[in-house]
């Protein structure tokens, strides 16, 4: 038995050593090349874009893109569904979107920088803004006759970083989240002439 | 106005609380004259369902007359309405579909984030439930305020007893979409977990869809008897090895079709069952899928597996093997009520379907809580509890 297990040893100490050196060849092994594949670029795993975070969200919505394309650019509309939206100031070309932070309202000044009837709009922040942000909404038609895919695309530099990325986050009014409500609460008002509320007191 | 309210595991209230109002153009306001305690309302009373908050408003099983209407309502003031209690905005892709508890527009979207994140989309609106699914408020009330009435709604002539279609809010539809879920052939066997109401409805469904036999599981004498009644062989699982009874009572080939009508609280003192209890008690999400294994075990190589019983979590130790290798067809879901509505009242009306031989107790509204308790704890007796405002 004794002379048994002493056999043991070196055999395996012989395949920890195997094991071992596979380990590292294949760490040291550059795996293959990973072309770009077909997905938005904001789905990527990667944080950050040159200190930009980038997010966005598609909602199909059953109306035509013409339509859609008018909600965008009509204030009035907007604020229907853009629950944050304290107003906008400013030019159609040049808006200042009040929006209010959770801590007080804060301005955004941007320009139009794309404008393609029933295809897509854009806004910039522009140069020494507070809030560094590019947003863009692109139409397409949806397959099968579901109406169009609506695109909602933001590129903006969180302030303080990271940690107000995150701070942002967890109290569900980063970007993100608030773009997918805003997104679904366009498609609610489009698809059945109200937004969905659980309310049953019209002051609340 | 009076209302049944949740305040936590166990602990449901008669509250005095404001009357609702007309919110949304395409609202109305109804005045509950029946509602019903569904076996539903026991998983929120048992808090395994998450995403209760203290105060809400139970109920999702209810009739009554409109009292008001928005601008963009089509029922009338004084109309008797049966409500589903899936809330449906019949525009969306799946509304059009006839997919209504899939509808897109009905949750708000504040509340879409919390199922979106645990089930990977947003979920549907439904009454009186979890604020997953909305959060709104309920039928065990003297009003209710009810979204897309244009949609929902089904008016119910004036004359017809309210018990006799009160059950197309929820498990009239659901045992029978339980049943069409399960592609029943002429002379198919399907066996039914559960003699609760949906499992009951089911039964009755399978048998009316032309089902050869249909075998009837549970526990309770007396609803074994009911199934019984309706025409279905039935198991006591107490006293009989199920699995081996359903082979031998199919020629040895297991049943077409199987129904799981149980749910998220499978009883039995099954090693499985006591597994997940464990964990369904110390709130980590865990569904006790007993009768879903067992189900999945049952059925026939390339059957078909309908699960209108709701689970909410994640399930463990579960037979996917069994699922694959035998080529099995699964259909689920909350059910789209809407889809069914008109149908089931016509076969009602006409006799075909009668819904009250399942009713056991008949409470006024201020009794709710009194209801529940016996539902849950004296579920042999207590099968059907209807309750008045």
């Amino acid at each position: 038995m004794t002379d048994r297990r002493s056999d043991l040893f070196p055999i395996l100490g012989v395949a920890v050593l195997a094991l071992g050196v596979v380990g590292v060849a294949r760490l040291m092994t550059p795996g293959p090349r990973h072309p770009a594949d077909s997905a938005p670029g904001r789905t990527a795993k990667r944080l950050q874009f040159g200190g930009y975070q980038v997010t966005g969200r598609t909602v199909t919505i059953d109306a035509p893109r013409d339509r859609i394309h008018a909600m965008w650019r009509d204030p009035r509309q907007l604020a229907l569904f853009m629950q944050d939206l304290v107003a906008i100031e400013g030019t159609p070309d040049r808006p200042i979107w009040v929006i209010d932070g959770g801590h007080g309202p804060f301005r955004i000044e941007t320009r139009l920088v794309e404008d393609r009837a029933s295809e897509s709009l854009a806004w910039r922040s522009v140069e020494g803004a507070d809030f560094q942000v590019e947003a863009k909404i692109r139409l397409r038609d949806a397959p099968a006759g579901r109406g169009t895919e609506v695109e909602a695309h933001v590129a903006y530099v969180p302030p303080y970083g990271l940690l107000g990325h995150w701070a942002a986050k967890l109290r569900g009014i980063d970007p993100k989240t608030r773009g997918r409500q805003e997104l679904k609460r366009l498609k609610m008002l489009l698809e059945t002439g109200e937004i969905a509320t659980a309310s049953n007191q019209r002051n609340t | 106005m009076r209302a049944l309210t949740w305040h936590g595991k166990h602990d449901v209230r008669m509250d005095t609380v404001p009357d609702p109002q007309i919110v949304n153009p395409r609202d109305a306001i109804i005045e509950v004259t029946s509602t019903a305690i569904c076996g539903s309302d026991l998983h929120l009373y048992d808090a395994v369902i998450p995403g209760l908050q203290g105060g809400d408003i139970l109920g999702h099983e209810f009739m009554g007359r409109v009292v008001e209407t928005g601008p963009k309502s089509t029922l009338k003031k004084g109309q008797r309405v049966v409500v589903p209690f899936t809330i449906s905005c019949g525009s969306c892709f799946f509304c059009k579909a006839t997919l209504f508890s899939a509808c897109d527009n009905a949750n708000p979207v504040e509340t879409q984030e919390a199922s979106e994140l645990l089930y990977g989309h947003a979920v549907g609106g439904l009454f009186g439930y979890s604020h997953m699914t909305g959060g709104y408020p309920g039928g065990q009330a003297e009003y209710v305020r009810v979204p897309y009435s244009d949609v929902g709604p089904i008016v119910v002539p004036d004359g017809v007893p309210d018990e006799d279609v009160l059950f197309l809010s929820d498990i009239l539809p659901t045992g029978w979409m339980a049943a069409e879920n399960c592609d029943i052939l002429p002379g198919d066997s399907v066996a039914v977990w559960g003699c609760g109401p949906v499992g009951l409805f089911a039964v009755q469904s399978a048998l009316l869809m032309g089902a050869g036999r249909v075998i009837a599981i549970d526990h309770h004498p007396n609803r074994l008897a009911l199934a019984r009644g309706l025409g279905a062989d039935v198991i006591d699982y107490t006293q009989t090895h199920v699995l081996e009874a359903l082979m031998e009572m199919t020629g040895g080939m297991g049943p077409d079709a199987v129904i799981d009508a149980v749910g998220m609280e499978s009883h039995g003192m099954a090693p499985d069952n006591l597994l997940d209890t464990a964990k369904q008690k110390v709130g980590i999400g865990a569904d006790r899928a007993h009768a879903l294994r067992m189900a999945l075990m049952a059925v026939r190589k390339g059957g078909r597996v309908s699960i209108p019983g709701v689970y909410g979590g994640m399930a463990d130790k579960f037979p996917l093997g069994a699922l694959m290798e035998k080529g099995l067809q699964v259909r689920s879901g909350q059910t789209h009520v809407q889809r069914y509505g008109s149908r089931l009242l016509d076969m009602i009306m006409e006799g075909k379907i009668d819904t009250t031989f399942l009713i056991s107790h008949r409470l006024s509204l201020e009794e709710a809580p009194r209801g529940y308790r016996n539902f849950a704890d004296n579920q042999n007796e207590w099968t059907k509890v209807v309750l008045t405002p």
